[in-house]
This record gives C-alpha cells, structure tokens and sequence, in this order.
C-alpha cells in the first residue's frame, strides 16, 4: 500500500523507526567487539584487541562441554519436534474431526504456560523417573517447547499448497506416504526447514529449563552462562555470547534470504 | 480447504459401504498423526499443572490446606511481588505498544523489497539468544558502560546514573524482548487493511490525520490488542530478564517461584504461585480470545 503523504511529512517516522530499529539491532551486536577486548573491564571502545576470552572459552573444559552438550541437544531436537509437529500440522490440516479446534489449542499450550511453570512441572515428573539432568529430558523438555513453533510454521506452509496435488498422486496408484514425501513434502520444504530451524533455536538458547533440568557434565551452555552472568562477570562471556550469536542468527537470516530470493 | 482427501466427501452407490470403510480408516491414521504431540502435551504439560494445582491445597505434613493461599493475602512480601510483577508487566506492554506501533506500521506501508530488509530489524533480536541480549545490556548499561559515558561525555548528565541492577534496566531489557511479540501479530493484521479504505476517506474529505485515526487505527486496532495481550502474558511469567538485569531489586513472580523451589523448598508455596500465575495468564488469553471474537463481528 503506497500513502498519499509526502515524504517530508513523515520524517518524524522515519526518524522514530530509524531510531527504534538501532535499539532493536545494535545491543545484540555489541558482542562481538566486546569479545575481542584485551582488558578485563568491559570498557567500549575496547583500547586493545585481542583473542584471549576465545583462548578462555577453548581452554576451559566447563564452557566447551557445555557447548556440546547444547548441541547435541539442540540437534536431537530438532530431530525429535520437526517430524512430530508435521504430521500434527499435516493431521489438523487434512483432517476434519471435531474438537479440531480444541487440539489445536492444547498443541499451543507449550507456548503459552509460563516456562517456569513448565519447568517445575517437569521436574516434578523427571524427579520420579531419575531423569533430572539427563540429555533424553532435556530433549523432551525442548521439543514439547518447540511443537507450537513447527506446528504454526507448517501450517503455514500447508495453507499455501493445494491437496488435491496429492489426492492425484494417491488416486494414480502412490501409497499416502510416498505421495506425502514425494509431492506434498517437496512443496512445504521451506516451511518445514524453518519449524526445524525454531526447533534448533529454541533448544539451543533457552534458559529456565536448563536451570531445572540440566546439570553436573549435562550442564547446558545457557545453563553455565546463566550463573556467570548473573554471578559474576566473566568477560568470556562476551565470547560466548559472540558464538551463540552466529549459532542462533545465521541459520534463519540465511533461511529469510532464500525465502525472500524465492519469492521474487 | 480442509476437507479435502476422501474424509470430505459422502459415499453413495454400490461400493458405498467400502468406502465408508476406507473414509473412517483415513480419518483414524490423521488422528493418529496427530497423536504423538497431543500425547506429550498432556502428559507433560497438563498433567503436571493438575498436580501443582493439587499440591498447592497440601502442607508439608500431607494435610488440606488453604495455608500457601491465605499467606499470599496476608503477607505484604507477596502482595508487592503482585504488585510488581503488574507494573512491570504493565509498563513494558504500553512501552512496546507506543513503539511497536510506529514500527509495525511503516513496515507495512513500505514495498515488500523495503519490508523484508528492515523486518530483520524485528526478527534479528527475535532469533538472538535471549542471555545474549540480556547480558549485552548488562554491559551497556553498567555504571561505566557505553550510555553512561556518553551521557558524561556529551555533558548531558555529570554523574553516571544507575541503569541497571533496578527497576529502569529491567524495562529496558524487557521492551527490548518483547517489542517483536507486538510487532509481528500488528504487522499481520495490518497488512490485511485495503488501502482503498483509506483513499477513499481522502477522496471524501478526510485529511491524513483523520483518515489515520477514524480508518487505520480501529481497522488496526485487533492486531495491536492481540499483540498487547501476548506482551502482558509473557511478560506475566518472565523469568531471565528481571533476574539478572534487575540485579535482585526487582522481584517478579517468576522468580519467587524459582526461589521458593530452589533455596527453602516449599513446593506447596511455589506451586500454590504457579496456580494464580496460570489463571491469572488463562483469564488473559480468554479476555484475548473474546477481544478478537468482537473485532470479528
């Protein structure tokens, strides 16, 4: 929608969203050279660079641990949640039983009850079953947080494709599987890769959770950095951070890219 | 659009009966595609909320009791845990309105090319790791910190004032989270107005200001409410954020729960908190949904 109003009349927008979007973008950004500060104090500009907090984070068997545990975690998610959250998105979307509507509320719950209430909730039940601190809780922990995401994302996807492509495939002799992968599938990809990508991320990067559920060598990275940041401040956070930057960013931002390219 | 597929049609003829066979077959393999991520659901999610609900009526002695409900009233600790927890809330819902709006609203104006390129403006932060954001204000807002040298240095303040570790950079640090939450469901519906509307108000007289205000904005109006509500509900529940960049000072319920778990464990206390903070969050997105129903209308 293009507006009537001169430019010159608008400035003050223009201005105020410049404005905004600096606030929004450039504090996240301050990581990085923040992370190749020599000093130990947190001055800005830094006086001299240097690799040291990177050393740190190498050298430091707690953070690096921690790191791979928040991968292996995150990937296992992703792994787990993406083929769960399509077949419900493809379930609510192909399917026309009642209290649709009521599933498709409870599948959303995950994003709407308060994380801490999530947390002391699983707790309770992984306390029972020995699985506080074990990389299988965490998994489930993440990919019950990560279901609402695939499932608006796919969902999204599916409504943008036509099923009757697949009826014709199905009626010209594929099985419903083979039709689903090799007509559907293809079709919804990219809203399927970037559910994976939510999975991955919020997995990845998520906080209250770990503080429950994560512990002794399954400490997760946010987990470790949580305590350091709220304890005492470490300047090899500002590394982490850096790290954790381009591991949460640079998927999706690649991802937006393709989408848009895509799209004209 | 959903009742495609052989569930959607009503079989007549002479193979009528098999195809009813093969429709009630279809109809039970999607529901059970959709199984798996109802079953985790309410086994982890609201199974575990009906026994904090049952926990909160119990004393440590496995008695009925209404104790961990009566102390919230009487006690003022937990009523100015309330109370801030509002205000909190409240302030960064109307903070991230008044500049989310503005923000949402170019967005939508501007060509798709524009939009997508300062949409990541909105979506950066929304991808970026939450502790990420909170400790780069941590650092920016710190006593010797990059606003407070500026501020001296530009000779705007004389004194580095105190940003963090309170109630302002708890603010800041929560806006600065929650503007994308209002941001992405206003821009939504914004991009669903029909521009002719607001031609039309011009071409009938009306100048910008009162197109704006009598055409856009109620047409805009759900999006905004629908985001608002969001912002409150998450900020109702936020844990990180308050803990570490209101350094103590600024108690949310989030974190009384956290600690009445973890240092003096009191699950009846914490789970009798987590009770109110889940009705209080269910109220919210009923308001939310009732709002929506009427703009619907």
């Amino acid at each position: 929608m293009e507006s009537h109003i001169p430019h010159s009349h608008r400035l003050w927008l223009y201005l105020l969203v410049g404005i905004l979007l600096a606030f929004l973008i450039l504090p996240s950004l301050l990581v990085v050279p923040m992370s190749f500060n020599h000093s130990t104090l947190m001055v800005f500009p830094p006086q001299k660079w240097s690799l040291r907090w990177y050393n740190n984070f190498l050298s430091n068997s707690t953070w690096l641990d921690s790191f791979f545990i928040s991968l292996k975690v995150a990937v296992l998610t992703m792994i787990v949640a993406t083929p769960i959250g399509v077949a419900a998105a493809y379930s609510l979307h192909a399917g026309s039983f009642r209290l649709r509507r009521l599933i498709e509320f409870i599948l959303t719950l995950p994003m709407l009850v308060p994380v801490i209430l999530m947390a002391i909730g699983l707790f309770f039940v992984y306390a029972r079953l020995s699985m506080v601190n074990s990389i299988l809780g965490l998994v489930i922990a993440y990919t019950l947080l990560a279901i609402p995401f695939v499932l608006i994302t796919v969902s999204a996807g599916l409504k943008t494709y036509d099923m009757s492509q697949e009826m014709v495939a199905r009626s010209l002799g594929a099985s419903w599987v083979v039709a689903f992968l090799t007509v559907t599938l293809p079709q919804i990809k990219l809203s399927v890769i970037s559910g994976a990508l939510f999975a991955f991320i919020i997995a990845f990067d998520e906080v209250v959770i770990a503080q429950f559920l994560s512990g002794g060598s399954n400490s997760t990275l946010t987990k470790v950095m949580f305590a350091s940041v709220r304890d005492e401040i470490d300047p090899t956070i500002a590394a982490v951070s850096t790290i954790l930057l381009f591991v949460t960013i640079l998927p999706p931002l690649l991802l937006h890219i393709v989408a848009n390219r895509k799209r004209g | 659009m959903n009742d495609q597929g052989l569930s959607g049609a009503v079989p007549q003829g002479l193979n009528a009966a098999g195809i009813a066979d093969d429709i009630r077959r279809e109809r039970r393999n999607l529901r059970l595609l959709a199984s798996p991520a109802l079953v985790l659901v309410l086994v982890l999610i609201v199974g575990p909320m009906l026994w904090l609900f049952y926990l909160s009526f119990y004393n440590e002695h496995g008695q009925f009791t209404f104790e961990h409900y009566a102390r919230m009233l009487d006690e003022g600790a937990y009523l100015s845990i309330f109370w801030t927890t509002f205000e909190v809330s409240l302030i960064v819902t109307v903070l991230c309105a008044l500049f989310g709006y503005p923000l949402a609203y170019l967005l939508a104006q501007l060509p798709a090319r524009w939009a997508n390129v300062l949409m990541l403006g909105v979506l950066v932060p929304f991808w970026t790791a939450l502790l990420v954001r909170t400790y780069a204000w941590l650092v920016l807002l710190q006593r010797r910190g990059l606003i407070n040298d500026t501020l001296v240095s530009w000779g705007i303040i004389d004194q580095p004032i105190a940003l963090v570790h309170n109630l302002t950079g708890t603010l800041i640090g929560m806006t600065h989270v929650m503007i994308p939450f209002l941001v992405l469901p206003l821009y939504a519906t914004m991009k669903t107005i029909d521009g002719n509307l607001l031609r039309a108000s011009g071409s009938l007289g009306a100048s910008p200001t009162r197109a704006f205000w009598d055409v856009y904005f109620p047409l805009s109006a759900p999006g905004l409410y629908a985001g608002m509500i969001l912002v409150f509900i998450f900020c109702l529940g936020f844990y990180v954020t308050p803990a570490v960049l209101g350094g103590g000072r600024v108690i949310m319920i989030a974190q009384r729960i956290e600690n009445s778990v973890s240092l003096y464990p009191s699950w009846g206390a914490a789970s009798a908190l987590g009770v109110v903070l889940l009705l209080v969050t269910i109220l919210l997105m009923a308001f939310g949904a009732w709002i929506s129903k009427l703009a619907r209308r």
